[in-house]
């Protein structure tokens, strides 16, 4: 079973190659996306959705969230990616360039129309939809609420830009109100919100900026483009040993101050507040996921 | 036919070789006896030179003749230059049938070491690996006698113990003066160690030193005395700087590879053995040189430092050296132009003899006070024996090597692998070619997880060391089957009943022969 508490890291494998597929189950992501469109040249295509099949079906890796990204949705390929996709039983499809919520929900009744087919439980396979446009992003919400499937939505930085006609740069200012739309609309509808890739995979520096916006901002996971990429996220949505510390102080409090009755529980001469306490039960609750052990309060 | 302790059947005798079949890591004692050796004693009287004016003239006064024996070491990697000018004198000299006993042989082209087995000037090899054109002859029968393979350690053994003769000691020195004092510390190709020269310096019966760079009298510092030397040439070159200093050791970017390292250095730093004072040993495989990073960087967070770090030394180590957290690094080998120029100006780093470092019929050499040492592997199998000679279509892909001499010495021998490469499973049920014994290895590190050997001396200890970590324990069963379920079961590699190599443990005994594959 995956462990589907966690979404901090997904990996892209490319289809085309089995060597990536295979090892992509190595490495430390919690979900891996097989990929059928942008890695894959237009001649490959039937090869790798047959590839990623077997992949999925046969050599499906442990303990990881599993999903395969399909062409695009006016594409022609897009019919042979979910029948092949559906019939893998991945944990979501990934769906690029999302900009209506009609277009989801048609996916889902052609997803719903293999599965009955295919004798597969109905609505086993989420979906994630990625967000590519300003279309898209005003029609965020829409789409974030448009199937019981979706449970997550994302951010496609590099198409997001083209169609603003703003430059793409590392500091991502040009990306901060779309992040912030993102989330919005995933957090009204109760989904995962993912973050851009970061895509120089050659700067960690960069990608160390880059995570202090994703972490201040409140995604729950971002998308890497490179194995060398998920140390560093995963580290960016696991709590440090100083916030679990700050968390169970102010759970502390907060008891200590509901044993004493005193109405108003302080920590550090401020004050502690419900808002406080919820982060702090997030706080523990990611570190559990991340599989820290925890001792003492809440642990 | 006979079978040795780890099941692998070995005739009895092959040609003229009695085969003494392995019976256990530690089970040859010591022989009583006196250490044999073809030093010859010399007398020199003050006036006299040691300086030939050519290597033709040098082979001649030291009476190289048919069917002798002769040595080299292979410091200078494949910029080495050396070989391929002695043999071609030696084959002008019409000396044919010679035993060609390196410390390893370099994969050297124009001339090919080929070329003079085809000729018959070489009919025996005895060395530690023959990887390149010399192995894809060897194993398609065109040795006329196989092939004997010893690792490090086993070399000097095998010498001090008169099974491996040497007439003539051809030593390459990156500087030297006219009477034999040498070294590879200085020079335009210097090389660092000449570690593995000086049990061929000490017992051949001729030892003639080659540079390019002679030097004013007397060399220094000096490596090799002039008591050892016979005869010194000096050649226009004996090597090119750039592949000398080449070396093995940049940091791998592969991600599969640094999940390896990370988690070989994560092992280490579990252990009780990760404090103040401790040794090692990670060599200069790409895995290898990562694995040094990281260990490093655990030494840094725990403030730990080590005592030594040993064998082949890359410049990650020399780095470590230089920030304090190795107080003595002994290089048997240096494996890169930084490496090879630290000994020089660097008090802790030592130039050792190889027998120092890894013969374990000695009196006492590094490997026994080694805490971790990191090895390559090509294969390992259920039983944790290791492959590191033969790919998987039965080709010559490496040398022995130290690995035997570290299993064997250091207290937590870690394996390194991806369980597969390219189609074919790392992890297998057999090994085609057993080098190293499973019983010496203590673990093996992978992407799919570690695998500690129940069988090993110290299993005990680093289960319960690991166990304390988030590491991922898993049986080498569930590897071997893992890899098997990617690639499917490869189909057996087909030979012949002829031996092609005879594979030697450290003690000399026959842990493994290869035979000629069959040709498609």
């Amino acid at each position: 079973m995956p462990n589907c508490e966690l979404m901090r890291t997904s990996l892209y494998a490319g289809g085309t190659s089995p060597v990536k597929m295979i090892q992509a189950g190595f490495y430390n992501e919690d979900c891996i996306v097989y990929d059928l469109e942008d890695s894959v040249p237009v001649g490959e295509k039937d090869a790798a959705r047959l590839l990623v099949y077997n992949a999925v079906k046969y050599q499906r890796p442990k303990n990881k969230y599993i999903l395969i990204r399909v062409n695009g949705i006016y594409s022609e390929y897009l019919d042979e990616d979910l029948e092949a996709s559906v019939r893998a039983q991945p944990n979501a499809i990934r769906i690029p360039k999302v900009e209506y919520p009609e277009e989801v929900i048609r996916i889902d009744e052609t997803i719903t129309a293999i599965e009955k087919k295919a004798g597969l439980p109905v609505g086993g396979i989420e979906l994630w939809c990625n967000i590519e446009s300003y279309l898209g992003l005003l029609n965020a919400e829409a789409i974030a609420k448009s199937s019981p499937r979706v449970a997550a939505m994302a951010l496609g930085a590099e198409d997001f830009t083209a169609s603003m006609n703003a430059q793409r740069t590392k500091s991502g200012w040009e990306i901060f109100h779309a992040r912030n739309m993102i989330l919005m609309a995933c957090r009204a509808a109760g989904i995962s919100a993912q973050d851009a890739v970061f895509s120089d995979i050659n700067d960690p520096d960069g990608l160390e900026a880059d995570l202090q916006m994703t972490r201040i901002l409140g995604f729950d996971g971002k998308t890497c483009v490179h194995p060398r990429q998920i140390d560093a996220v995963n580290a960016c949505f696991t709590p440090s040993e100083k916030e679990l510390r700050h968390a169970q102080r102010v759970l502390v409090a907060l008891a200590e101050a509901e044993r004493s009755h005193t109405g108003v529980c302080t920590l550090d001469g401020g004050m502690v507040d419900k808002p406080m306490e919820l982060r702090a039960r997030a706080t523990l609750a990611k570190a559990r996921a991340a599989g820290i052990k925890i001792r003492g309060v809440e642990g | 036919m006979i079978v040795n302790s780890l099941g692998r059947e070995l005739p009895e005798k092959i040609g003229d070789y009695l085969v003494k079949p392995y019976q256990g890591p530690y089970s040859t004692a010591a022989g009583d006896v006196p250490v044999i050796t073809r030093r010859t004693s010399g007398h020199r009287v003050p006036g006299e030179t040691k300086r030939m004016k050519s290597l033709k003239e040098a082979i001649v006064a030291a009476g190289l003749k048919n069917g002798m024996t002769i040595s080299f070491h292979h410091s200078f990697r494949e910029g080495d230059q050396i070989i391929g000018q002695v043999l071609t004198a030696i084959r002008e000299l019409e000396i044919k049938g010679l035993r060609f006993a390196p410390s390893a042989v370099i994969n050297i082209k124009n001339p090919s070491i080929v070329d003079f087995v085809k000729d018959g000037t070489i009919n025996r090899i005895e060395a530690s690996g023959i990887r390149g054109q010399l192995g894809d002859a060897a194993l398609a029968g065109e040795m006329e006698n196989p092939v004997i393979l010893r690792p490090h350690g086993a070399r000097p053994r095998a010498i001090e113990a008169g099974e491996l003769q040497i007439d003539v000691a051809f030593i390459g020195a990156a500087a030297a003066d006219d009477y034999g004092n040498c070294t590879s510390q200085i020079g335009p190709n210097a090389c660092g160690s000449m570690g593995y020269s000086f049990v061929d310096a000490y017992n051949a019966g001729r030892v003639i030193v080659i540079t390019d760079n002679l030097v004013e009298y007397p060399c220094c510092p000096v490596s090799i005395s002039q008591q050892y030397v016979s005869y010194v040439v000096n050649v226009d070159s004996i090597g090119d700087p750039a592949k000398i200093g080449a070396g093995t050791a940049r940091l791998t970017k592969n991600p599969r590879d640094l999940i390896i390292a990370e988690r070989t250095a994560d092992l280490i730093a579990a252990s009780r053995r990760f404090k103040d004072g401790f040794s090692f040993q990670t060599g200069a495989g790409a895995i290898s040189i990562a694995t040094t990073k990281y260990l490093a960087d655990r030494m840094r967070q725990k403030g730990v430092k080590a005592s030594f770090a040993l064998g082949g030394i890359p410049a990650a180590i020399i780095d470590m050296y230089d920030e304090g957290l190795v107080r003595v690094v002994a290089c048997s080998q240096s494996f890169d132009d930084v490496a090879a120029r630290a000994i020089y100006d660097r008090s802790g780093v030592l130039e050792i003899d190889n027998a120092d470092y890894a013969n374990a019929y000695s009196k006492g050499g590094y490997l026994n006070r080694e805490d971790f040492g990191v090895l390559g592997a090509l294969e390992v199998d259920t039983d944790f024996n290791v492959n590191i000679l033969t790919g998987s279509s039965g080709e010559m892909m490496g040398g022995l090597g130290g690995g035997p001499d570290v299993a064997g010495g250091a207290a937590i021998s870690i394996v390194t692998l991806p369980i597969i490469r390219g189609r074919t499973p790392s992890i297998v049920k057999k090994v085609f070619t057993l080098c190293t014994p499973g019983e010496t290895v203590a673990a093996v590190v992978t992407e799919a997880g570690i695998a500690l050997n129940p069988k090993h001396k110290n299993y005990q200890e680093l289960k319960e060391d690991l166990e304390q970590t988030s590491l991922k324990l898993v049986t080498i069963d569930a590897l071997q089957q893992l890899a098997e379920s990617m690639t499917g079961v490869p189909k057996p590699i087909e030979t012949t009943d002829r031996v092609a190599c005879i594979v030697e443990y450290r003690d000399g005994t026959v842990i493994d022969v290869i035979y000629e594959v069959k040709k498609k």
